[in-house]
């Protein structure tokens, strides 16, 4: 079967924050709205909704015909699409997969999360269903307490020091600096992120991602299409997903995320490249070790060593491998099912010319890496400015 | 946590009972239908040992809804002397004295004071060894 090539023609998102005045539609629509204006469409062929929690924070479920009537396209094949934090990347590879088979020519990818509809630890319960609730959670396990766990095993294993990793957080923060829609847009040293409170011993509040709010959305057609709606079109290369076993200890190297590993030679095959034709990664760091565990995952540093990317300035705008040009999920923020799609426009930002202050000085191609759980669910999406 | 999943979970929380794969003999918490090495659907319960020793830990500061008066509370990654892992809280332990490497108990104790239900919650959490203790 051959698959038609896809690619991005509009973007849309509101700025990531404590919106406490508006609900989930509100943001959806908002970021729907201006997706839709952006590629000049005033209706799509179907619709994917990342989203997480709106059942345990909202309850409500069946997001999809809700979401699609409330931007006038009742009608239209709707549907959310749920993979813990990686959701939005998932709606992303949903709606690939619907372009490129034909099916639909026109679709939009979104994802949406509303965080501070309740208290942290409703949240913090609800973030942690990502893991095996009858087992693991159970025990009084958080999610930052399971990357924690991976965060020690790493420093124990291969010496890399607490302010090593905290650098991937103070990263984020310099780029976010820049980033209009970010949720932070205020510098952090080393020292601050290492003197903010424990919340699970070695992770500091300030290597966690934030609660945020936030809807953002993209629209997909055939690249042969593409120049009818926009004149940068951005090519998705490949678009793949992996999945591991859910729990760290079901895993023979806790420290090794297989399914970043599976997923991202899966992409560069489709691709046809190798990780240093990449000129920029968007990485899901919603806890700072996991930016440096996927350095490694991802083919960017010998396991082990990923830190060593970081501790040398590599990451930087002006590095080897810039990560998270916009500010990545510590500071642009991570409001959990759009994430995904905002690593996305971040990309496509940097892809069209259109990062201002933060435009890489060559960005050709770049890796959206999204993840659920502590790697339980892996898409990676390479985005290419087309010819 | 709803009634009906306390109990019919409860067998495999109590006891430490996992399941081992009759193809090729690894062992599992909690117990599998299918065996995610080799593939086999063989797999009986067993009885897990429980003694171990700590992989990895962590202190949980903020702790998820129902676990708030345990705060804070060491999490381990424990490594059984069968080589099974799992995940699973200490207990009378200070935080502070936790190592890598440190022997531990599996005993019986009280989770939760107030599941979603109203229900009290019991588990496996494990101790430090005590010395002299086999
Ligand atoms: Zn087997």
């Amino acid at each position: 079967m051959s698959m038609r090539r896809v690619a991005i023609v509009g973007i849309g998102y509101t700025k990531i924050g404590e919106h406490w005045g508006r609900s989930l539609r509100d943001l959806f629509v908002e970021a729907a709205l201006k997706a839709m204006d952006d590629a000049g469409v005033e209706r799509v062929d179907a619709l994917y909704v990342g989203n997480m929690m709106s059942a345990s924070l909202q309850e409500q479920e069946h997001l999809g015909a809700l979401l699609a009537g409330d931007i006038g396209l009742s009608g239209i094949p709707a549907c959310k699409v749920e993979a813990a934090c990686a959701s939005g990347g998932m709606s992303i590879h949903q709606a690939y997969l619907a372009v490129a088979s034909g099916e639909y020519d026109i679709v939009m990818a979104a994802g949406v999360e509303k965080m501070t509809d309740r208290l942290t630890p409703e949240v913090t319960l609800s973030l942690a269903m990502a893991e095996d609730r009858e087992y693991v959670i159970f025990s009084g396990a958080t999610f930052v307490g399971l990357n924690a766990l991976l965060h020690r095993l790493y420093m124990h294993k291969y010496g890399a020091e607490p302010e090593d990793i905290a650098l991937v957080a103070v990263n984020d923060h310099e780029n976010a600096v820049n980033t209009p829609y970010a949720h932070f847009r205020n510098r952090v040293s080393v020292e601050t992120v290492l003197s903010s409170p424990m919340i699970a011993d070695p992770i500091h509040l300030f290597e966690c991602a934030p609660i945020s709010d936030g809807a953002a959305a993209l629209i997909l057609c055939p690249l042969d299409k593409a120049r009818k709606f926009t004149d940068t079109p951005i090519e998705i290369e490949a678009s793949t997903v992996s999945t591991d076993r859910l729990s760290v200890h079901e895993r023979d190297d806790p420290l090794t995320l297989m399914a970043i590993v599976r997923a991202a030679r899966k992409a560069y095959e489709k691709a046809k490249i190798e990780p240093k034709d990449i000129d920029f990664v968007e990485s899901h760091d919603a806890f700072t070790i996991l930016g440096v565990m996927t350095l490694e995952d991802l083919g960017f540093a010998r396991k082990g060593e990923g830190y060593l990317l970081v501790r040398e300035g590599q990451i930087a705008r002006d590095g080897r491998i810039p990560m998270n040009t916009m500010g990545g999920l510590k500071a642009r923020g991570h409001p959990i099912g759009a994430t995904g799609i905002y690593q996305a426009v971040d990309a496509v930002l940097q892809l069209r010319g259109e990062a201002g202050k933060n435009q890489l000085s060559k960005a050709e191609r770049g890796l959206i890496h999204s993840m659920g759980g502590v790697g339980g669910t892996v898409v990676i999406n390479i985005l290419r400015r087309a010819d | 946590m709803s009634v009906p999943i306390y109990w019919r979970e409860s067998k495999y929380r109590y006891k430490l009972i996992g399941s081992e794969c009759m193809k090729c003999h690894k062992r599992f918490y909690p117990p599998k239908r299918v065996c995610p090495v080799c593939g086999s659907r063989e797999l009986k319960d067993v009885k897990l040992p429980d003694k171990g020793h700590v992989v990895t830990y962590t202190i949980i500061r903020v702790p998820p809804k129902g676990y708030e008066e345990y705060a804070p509370y060491p999490i381990a990654l424990i490594e059984l002397e069968d080589g099974t892992r799992l995940i699973a809280q200490l207990t009378d332990v200070d935080p502070k004295d936790v190592k890598i490497g440190m022997v531990v108990k599996a005993t019986f104790r009280k989770l939760s004071e107030i599941g979603r239900d109203g229900i009290i919650q019991y588990g496996v959490k494990f101790r430090p060894l005590i010395e002299n203790e086999s």
